[in-house]
């Protein structure tokens, strides 16, 4: 393990873990308890696989009330739990604590209503996020927030994390796009919040659960909305000599009123990277090439590239090529997409980063990457949710090496430093976890970590639900609970009073 | 009672300090035009935020804006217009259906409201449009949540909380809103004479379309007879109203396929079409009517059901708005709210809100949709967890919150 701590396992749970274990294969069927080491070994860690940890037992719930039933049982023995969902996280969120019981949602896995005059789906955490496009694409919807891992990873984690996508500069986030939840939580309650309306009375506990990375409560239900897919959609690739020119011509698509189905940007490194791997026809002799997506009726469409292409040249684009079928387009984004994976063939192990920009910052901030990468001696790749100034530099190490893995980390949280530096912020999509945990300081202060953490606490008064993650210090309720009134000398002093 | 304005930070917080140590409760208050929004309140005095006023950071071309949280919305409308930008989720001016006046809310207002116009349906709700915020919570303490980029997950969203908590939990003095560019063009598609639940059926089926529909509502004929368009004043019938906008040729397309789509009869174009959605908007069509008005959002397809079964309580009017998903509904104020209630719990569940109502009124029935025990009670720790002596806005949301 490098820098990060957890912490420490509570010994006397440790004690118990026969008695713990037993307690779970009585809440459920028992190939439902995994506590063989070597079938615990998948769940050591997420996608953040720079750390690893053991969980002491791993529990598979089937239905809501079985969830309801282990979170009683934690709350009531004081033990803690990390929700899960399909571990393709790149945070650490749902990397495991030793005295804690791993909770995968992966077998609450169906589709339980599909309803198109409302245009929602409502499912269970475990169905994959592109199951439900899969469930509903046959009349012509699709749901819409895409994370690149959309195959595998779950949509409560998607609600854990508010994850984005390629799309959502138009189309928004998990948090945009939900209706309803159903959450149970520490003391073993089932709330429903929303359903197939809009917006709730207050307090609004949705959009509060959406991205607060399994510390409040478990998602059991989720209802999302789901769209009409565009009539038409295609891609233009444009390639720059330089960063700056790709990020004016972002900046100008966007502000000549045109917002994009997707806006992507990747750098030389990244290009390069991904067209040895998949072979997706991007140009080699540029800095920069953006994906640029318009989709609508074909007319609309037509009216976009007529208007988009010019500013490109007018930016000084020296390459351009619009997708002329279906298969094009997908090919296009296969690129794109498959990008993490590129740099995985390339390096033995990355880091993903996530911060968000300013987009104006953005050649400030390539630039000082790359004098950064020299100075650790690590390799660097972008790539960049363009359009809403999301950046995903990938940092190239080798585990192996000693010392590298550190100096990668080194690297990683002077990237966020600077984002936070230029008015960005530590995270666009992939959430705090364990692996911005420790910079929460360079954005909030001590009062505002504070504040967040008494929402905690009106969850999770004993810190059992996912601790040690997202906050950097763990602070008791009662502490946190107590007002501290510093009264001057008079009542109500100085005041215009009207 | 005395108000205080104070006009900083320094100000804001001596004036809390002394509130906490005190236990002097504070009506908290943008400009006051939704003053009469919410349960009706007893406080000591009143917190006026008008003092926190101007935009304070404007990047049309990073889709944000920074503003003090009691800059008049208008100004803020203004700065976006020039821009050939906007709040995409046309926040509703209620100053007049609450009879006060028109344009003179707070971006803070709104935010703390949460009250969003006909293309919630399309592009999110006031709350979908929060970034960031920098409040004082009632324990005198200031915090920051959000950033100020669009896209952002770092720490707790509290903004979405702050969103429709009525002034409950803190004293915003700064907010940043995602902005976002204006559409060329706008037209509205118009059906005629269908009833509810035919009208609704309309809805259901231009939002399946792929036209992007960026409003549709339903006036049956005794609301559509209230507009100031003309087209929808003496249409004689119900209205069935579906908005397109965007660039020019794809706007003129869409429309085409829709009346091809629906057998449609008229079309409204730029003016009339944003003088009508404007009237939707703000519930116009109740402004001058005596009754009390109720907010209801309920699934889409369960509308007309309410509707009807709303119109059997007594003298009522009702149009819809979202697609069907949300009713405006003018009603005397003896009808029980218990009655209201049972019929979107009967359409499996939904909010229903009294907008308006004489204070007498606001005092006795519950305003806000009442919650099961364990929500009750999450609500009331999250009150904690930023009020705990209770002086920001005490009951405004129920008797004991
Ligand atoms: C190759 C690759 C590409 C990616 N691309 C994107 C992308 O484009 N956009 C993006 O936003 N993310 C992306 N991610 C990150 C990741 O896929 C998302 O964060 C995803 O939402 C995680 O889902 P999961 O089911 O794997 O959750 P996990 O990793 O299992 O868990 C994530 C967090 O959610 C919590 N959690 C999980 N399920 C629940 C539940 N039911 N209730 C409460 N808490 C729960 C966990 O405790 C943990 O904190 C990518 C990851 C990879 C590996």
């Amino acid at each position: 393990m490098s820098s990060l701590r957890m912490p420490a396992p509570d010994q006397a749970v440790l004690a118990r873990r026969a008695e713990i274990i037993a307690a779970l294969r009585a809440i459920l069927p028992s190939a439902n308890v995994i506590d063989a080491q070597n079938e615990m070994k998948v769940y050591e860690s997420d996608a953040f696989t720079a750390y690893r940890q053991m969980p002491m037992v791993v529990a598979l719930p089937e239905t809501t009330e079985q969830v309801a039933r282990i979170l009683r049982y934690c709350s009531d023995q004081k033990i803690r739990v990390v929700p899960r969902g399909a571990g393709t996280g790149l945070s650490g969120g749902a990397l495991p604590l030793a005295d804690g019981i791993t909770l995968g949602l992966s077998k609450l896995n169906r589709v339980l209503e599909i309803d198109f005059n409302n245009r929602a789906v409502r499912v269970q955490p475990g169905v994959t996020n592109l199951a439900i496009t899969k469930a509903v694409e046959h009349a012509g919807f699709y749901y819409a927030p895409d994370p690149s891992s959309q195959i595998a990873c779950t949509i409560g984690g998607n609600v854990a994390e508010n994850s984005g996508g390629v799309h959502c500069l138009k189309y928004g986030v998990t948090t945009n796009n939900l209706l309803g939840l159903e959450v149970v939580t520490l003391d073993g309650e089932i709330i429903t919040l929303g359903g197939k309306y809009l917006d709730s009375e207050p307090y609004d506990l949705m959009g509060l659960m959406a991205g607060s990375e399994g510390l409040l409560g478990v998602v059991t239900e989720v209802t999302v909305r789901i769209l009409q897919k565009p009539a038409i959609a295609r891609a233009v690739l444009l390639g720059f000599s330089d960063n700056e020119s790709a990020g004016a011509c972002v900046s100008r698509i966007i502000a000549e009123g045109i917002i994009p189905g997707g806006l992507e940007m990747m750098d030389r490194p990244a290009i390069h990277a991904v067209e040895a791997f998949v072979k997706a026809g991007y140009p080699l002799d540029v800095e920069a090439l953006l994906i640029v997506e318009l989709d609508g009726p074909s007319v609309e469409v037509d009216e976009l590239l007529e208007r988009v292409l010019p500013l490109a040249r007018a930016c000084g684009a020296v390459y351009e090529r619009t997708s002329s079928s279906e298969a094009e387009r997908i090919k296009f984004w296969a690129g794109r997409k498959n990008a993490f994976p590129a740099i995985g063939r390339l390096s033995p192990d990355y880091l993903c980063m996530d911060g968000t920009i300013p987009r104006r910052a953005l050649p400030q901030v390539l630039k000082r990457m790359r004098e950064l990468g020299e100075h650790y001696g690590l390799g660097v790749a972008n790539v960049f949710h363009a359009g809403d100034g999301n950046l995903h530099p990938l940092i190239m190490y080798d585990a192996d090496k000693p010392g590298e893995l550190d100096r990668a980390e080194k690297f990683g949280a002077d990237i966020l430093k600077l984002c936070v530096a230029v008015g960005g912020v530590l995270t666009g999509e992939h959430g705090v976890g364990i692996e911005k945990r420790d910079l929460m300081p360079e954005m909030f202060s001590e009062d505002d970590l504070k504040q967040q953490q008494r929402v905690k606490c009106a969850f999770d008064p004993e810190a059992l639900l996912n601790p040690g993650k997202v906050f950097p210090h763990l602070h008791r309720c009662a502490e946190l609970g107590r007002v501290h009134v510093h009264r001057g000398e008079t009542r109500f002093p100085d005041l215009p009073r009207f | 009672m005395t108000t205080f304005r104070p006009a900083n930070e320094h100000e804001l917080g001596d004036c809390l300090t002394h509130a906490l140590a005190d236990k002097q409760t504070l009506d908290v208050r943008g400009r006051g035009t939704k003053r009469g929004l919410g349960r009706d309140m007893q406080t000591d005095h009143v917190l006026d935020m008008s003092g926190f006023s101007g935009i304070t950071l404007y990047e049309p071309e990073e889709l944000i804006l920074q503003a003090r949280a009691g800059t008049p919305l208008a100004e803020i409308e203004t700065a976006l217009t020039a821009h050939k930008q906007e709040l995409a989720f046309e926040p509703c001016d209620l100053g007049p259906l609450l009879r006060g006046v028109a344009g003179e809310g707070s971006v803070g207002g709104m935010f703390a409201c949460n009250l969003s116009g006909p293309r919630r349906i399309k592009a999110g709700a006031a709350r979908d449009h929060f970034l960031g915020v920098t409040a004082y919570s009632g324990r005198a303490e200031m915090f920051k949540a959000g950033g100020r980029v669009v896209k952002n997950v770092t720490g707790y969203d509290l903004c979405k909380l702050l969103a429709n908590s009525y002034g409950t939990l803190c004293v915003m003095t700064d907010v940043t809103v995602k902005v976002l560019p204006a559409a060329e063009k706008t037209r509205t598609v118009l059906v005629f004479g269908l009833d509810d639940t035919a009208g609704v059926a309309v809805l259901t089926k231009a939002l399946a379309s792929a036209h992007e529909i960026s409003a549709a509502a339903h006036l049956p004929a005794d609301v559509a007879g209230r507009s100031s368009v003309s087209h929808v004043r003496n249409a004689g019938t119900s209205v069935t109203a579906i908005r397109v906008e965007g660039p020019a040729r794809s706007v003129a397309h869409r429309c085409e396929a829709l009346r091809k789509l629906l057998g449609a009869g008229e079309e409204l174009h730029s003016q009339n079409s944003k003088v009508f959605w404007c009237e939707l908007r703000d519930v116009h069509p109740f402004v001058d009517d005596p009754r009390a008005v109720w907010r209801i959002s309920v699934a889409p397809q369960a509308g007309p059901a309410v509707g009807v079964a709303l119109k059997g309580l007594g003298d009522v009017s009702v149009f819809y708005d979202w697609g069907g998903g949300l009713l405006w509904a003018a009603m005397l104020p003896g009808v029980s709210p218990l009655d209201i209630r049972a019929e979107v719990t009967a359409v499996g569940g939904g909010h229903a809100m009294l907008v308006r109502g004489d204070s007498e009124l606001r005092k006795t029935i519950p305003v806000f949709e009442p919650q099961k025990p364990a929500l009750a009670g999450l609500t009331r720790r999250i009150k904690d967890a930023f009020d705990p002596q209770r002086i920001l806005n005490p009951g405004r949301l129920a008797p004991d919150s």
